[in-house]
């Protein structure tokens, strides 16, 4: 029923024609930031859900100049990319973003980031977190939260899923001291929007992770994302914090609500759903989002 | 490319032109199709910013559409919609 | 101009004339002083470059390759460990097509941890599309990485290419060496023009992934000008001497190889051991000759047998081996040589983890090559191996 045939330039960023599963928060939150970025700006992204889904040849998504290299070195490609732009003289003019998922920056590509962290590059480093490694099939990673059952750490007879703690990567990041470090969410764009604006506006390396709802591999119906990315920030599980060199200068308040409202509507965590045991699991997440709430101020 | 006509051609494999993936009409994936109650909308812009794809538009203010080329059928504008003017339909594939 | 100068400062020095603009390294023994010298050529205002001092040597490629895919010439340098540690992004590099120049300074690898000669490392990145060339002297050396650049930058070839140096033999020995002039290289070495670049101007996606129907065909076209390459270090070797004087082989060099009887291929700095011994051995009347492999990749196949098929034996001196198989440079001798003549090729390993190869060495190879002996480590000692 369209009127005038649709048409898109380039310079949005990244275009439709890629394969993301349908209601991909991923793919959402990658416009969200590439509408703020804007098109003077060279993208890396590690090998991924969104690498693999917005690039197979000869086919891109990617409206910008865009390198994929491997799966751990995005941060020194960037770092390598600022180098060459700042020699040229062009650093002024154009950002340098990387791109990651939660495996590729948590977990294999650590010692890389907190390198290019430690020798402050000028770059904007986007972690796009799902909380698994979903590109090769939902297999755990270090951002994994606390009882989620995953391919690799799945709930089964003798296991109620993940048995570690979610890595906290943002705090690590901030501990670094540089100058910005933000964590939001796809459910909060204009707060994403707001955040990726003032990560712009400050020279030096900053840290951006973005929670992503994933419907295959968290388990819950495709058009739910952002209703399920809501409930995680609300219930206190993924705090959506702002630091500036090292110290925290902003967080969005919260409703506070029982995580059992959001465990419950994913499959990932189904498996706490029945029995005193999974009931158990329950209040020791609560602990977690309770910890959460005292340490950063979530609610009042 | 900027080069001359002396300079040969990128090694194969390499080198992508932008935007290709326009060509890869994603459109088929899906069942149903969000219809847009003009009425009903507010403006607020949450459809047209959070679809996956992009391939939502505004034509004036209140007044939005899909681009059925692209759009896979998540559903994620209507369940986001805060006026409830989006429902998902079979008819208008 | 003349100085009497460590090969390490040497090869900063010439590097620095080829203008790099992102140096990125991360420090191992004996590639340190390269990376030491170039430093402070950057501290003294000599060269403008970034010089990005990372967390390990994964990321030291990973920072050139990016800085290459954003249009400036990049430079960096390992050994060993390093090398090992930077192989998947070495095979990234060439996948991409991206010209680049590292020195590969040789040394030795872990297990045991040994810091001294071998060429183990770089033998080990020799299926990665990188050209190869080994350099026997300090001069040869730095001249070989202007040379370098010049060949990777091509478009007949856009492969990085390592240039192989012995770790301490000749990092750390001083020799008088020639150092062209800045407006020397500058002549010879335009600036970097890349074909195709990160830049906002002229978008494109570089990396995407290919599947198999066509990957095999992209893998083919490296391999192809990665053997096409090699007329283009001939001809960079023959324009280098007009430019400046100094011819040092193109893809190989021989050393009374003409009436040999029996000849060593050798590559680095041992090939100057090998030609002390041949000029001994001539003296007392025996037929030998040296040749030097000095671009190992692509391997010059044709150039080798046309220079080794009138010989009656050949015998490679390596310094590296294939754990199970046996010699590396050895076999490909033999196949090379396969159909075309009928020249024995014995393998002689020597040298490894920093032994010495002594007169003493080569004439334990020359005569056990020579009772028929095909495939053998030469100076071992066996009263240490009695215990395993």
């Amino acid at each position: 029923m369209a009127t005038q045939p649709f048409t898109y330039e380039l310079s949005r960023g990244f275009l439709p024609g890629h394969r993301a599963c349908a209601g991909c928060g991923q793919a959402a939150a990658v416009r969200v930031v590439m509408e703020v970025v804007g098109p003077q700006c060279i993208v890396t992204n590690a090998t991924g859900c969104l690498e693999v889904f917005s690039t197979p040849y000869p086919e891109t998504a990617w409206g910008v100049p865009w390198i994929h290299s491997l799966f751990e070195n995005q941060a020194a490609v960037a770092s390598g990319i600022e180098a060459a732009l700042k020699r040229q003289g062009k650093l002024d003019q154009i950002r340098v973003l990387a791109f990651g998922g939660d495996g590729a920056t948590i977990d294999i590509g650590f010692g890389a980031l907190s390198g290019m962290f430690e020798r402050g590059h000028d770059v904007l480093y986007v972690c796009m977190d799902n909380e698994a490694y979903m590109n090769t099939g939902v297999q755990r990673s270090g951002s994994t939260p606390y009882a989620a059952s995953t391919t690799t750490s799945p709930a089964g007879r003798a296991s109620f899923g993940e048995d570690r703690p979610k890595k906290d990567l943002p705090a690590i990041a901030a501990a670094h001291g540089i100058p910005y470090v933000a964590v939001a969410s796809i459910s909060y764009f204009a707060d994403l929007r707001r955040k990726v604006k003032r990560a712009l506006d400050i020279r030096g390396a900053k840290y951006l992770q973005v929670h992503v709802p994933c419907p295959p591999g968290w388990g819950y119906d495709e058009k739910d994302s952002m209703e399920v990315g809501r409930l995680a920030v609300e219930c206190g599980l993924y705090p959506l914090v702002e630091w500036e060199s090292g110290e925290v200068v902003r967080v969005r308040k919260i409703q506070k609500i029982p995580v059992e409202d959001y465990l419950k509507v994913q499959r990932r965590f189904r498996h706490l759903m029945r029995g005193e045991a999974g009931k158990a699991k329950i209040a020791e997440i609560q602990a977690v989002a309770d910890a959460n709430i005292k340490r950063y101020g979530l609610t009042d | 490319m900027s080069a001359t006509a002396s300079r040969r051609k990128p090694p194969l494999g390499i080198v992508t032109r932008p935007g290709t993936s326009l060509r890869n009409k994603t459109g088929s994936w899906g069942i149903t199709r969000p219809v847009f109650d003009w009425n009903k909308c507010t403006g607020c812009n949450t459809c047209e910013t959070i679809c996956p794809e992009g391939c939502i538009r505004h034509l004036e203010k209140k007044q939005y559409e899909a681009d059925s080329e692209y759009c896979k059928g998540c559903g994620m504008c209507a369940a986001a919609c805060p006026a409830k003017a989006i429902t998902m339909s079979t008819e208008h594939r | 101009m003349r100085k009497m100068i460590e090969g390490s400062r040497a090869v900063a020095e010439a590097v620095g004339l080829c203008r790099p603009e992102v140096i990125s390294a991360y420090p191992i023994t004996p590639q340190t002083h390269i990376v030491e010298e170039l430093s402070q050529i950057v501290a003294d205002g000599e060269l403008e470059a970034e010089y990005v001092l990372v967390e390990s040597e994964h990321s030291a490629a990973s920072v050139c390759l990016g800085a290459v895919a954003a249009g400036s010439r990049s430079y960096s340098a390992t050994t060993s460990q390093g090398m090992l540690l930077m192989i998947e992004v070495l095979y990234n590099i060439a996948g991409m097509r991206l010209p680049l120049v590292i020195t590969g300074v040789n040394r030795a690898v872990s297990a045991p941890l040994n810091i001294w000669n071998d060429q183990q490392d770089t033998m080990a990145v020799r299926d990665t599309g990188w050209l190869q060339l080994y350099a026997e002297d300090n001069q040869e050396c730095l001249d070989m990485h202007i040379q370098a650049y010049k060949i990777s930058e091509d478009d007949r070839v856009l492969l990085p290419v390592m240039v192989c140096m012995d770790g301490f033999i000749l990092t750390h020995t001083y020799e008088s060496v020639d150092m062209p002039t800045q407006e020397q290289v500058d002549a010879f070495l335009p600036r970097y023009n890349p074909l195709y670049k990160l830049d906002p101007a002229d978008p494109y996606t570089l990396g995407a992934y290919v599947g198999p129907e066509m990957y095999h065909e992209v893998r083919y076209a490296i391999h192809r000008d990665c053997l096409g390459a090699k007329e283009v270090v001939k001809e960079v070797a023959r324009d280098f001497r007009a430019a400046f004087g100094r011819w040092a082989g193109d893809v190989i060099e021989t050393y009374q190889c003409d009436d040999a009887e029996v000849v060593f291929v050798a590559m680095g700095s041992v090939v100057g051991t090998l030609k002390e011994w041949v000029d001994h051995r001539r003296a007392a009347g025996d037929k030998v000759g040296v040749l030097k492999l000095r671009c190992y990749r692509p391997f010059p196949a044709e150039e080798l047998v046309a220079a080794l098929s009138r010989a009656k034996r050949v015998i490679v001196l390596e310094k590296a081996v294939s754990m199970g198989g046996y010699g590396i440079v050895a076999a490909e001798l033999r196949a090379a040589l396969y159909g075309h003549a009928d020249v024995p090729v014995a393998c002689a390993v020597a040298g490894l983890g920093g032994r010495d190869v002594t007169m003493g060495t080569v004439d334990e190879m020359y005569n056990r090559a020579k009772a028929g002996e095909a495939d053998f480590f030469a100076g071992l000692r066996t009263e240490v191996l009695q215990e395993s």
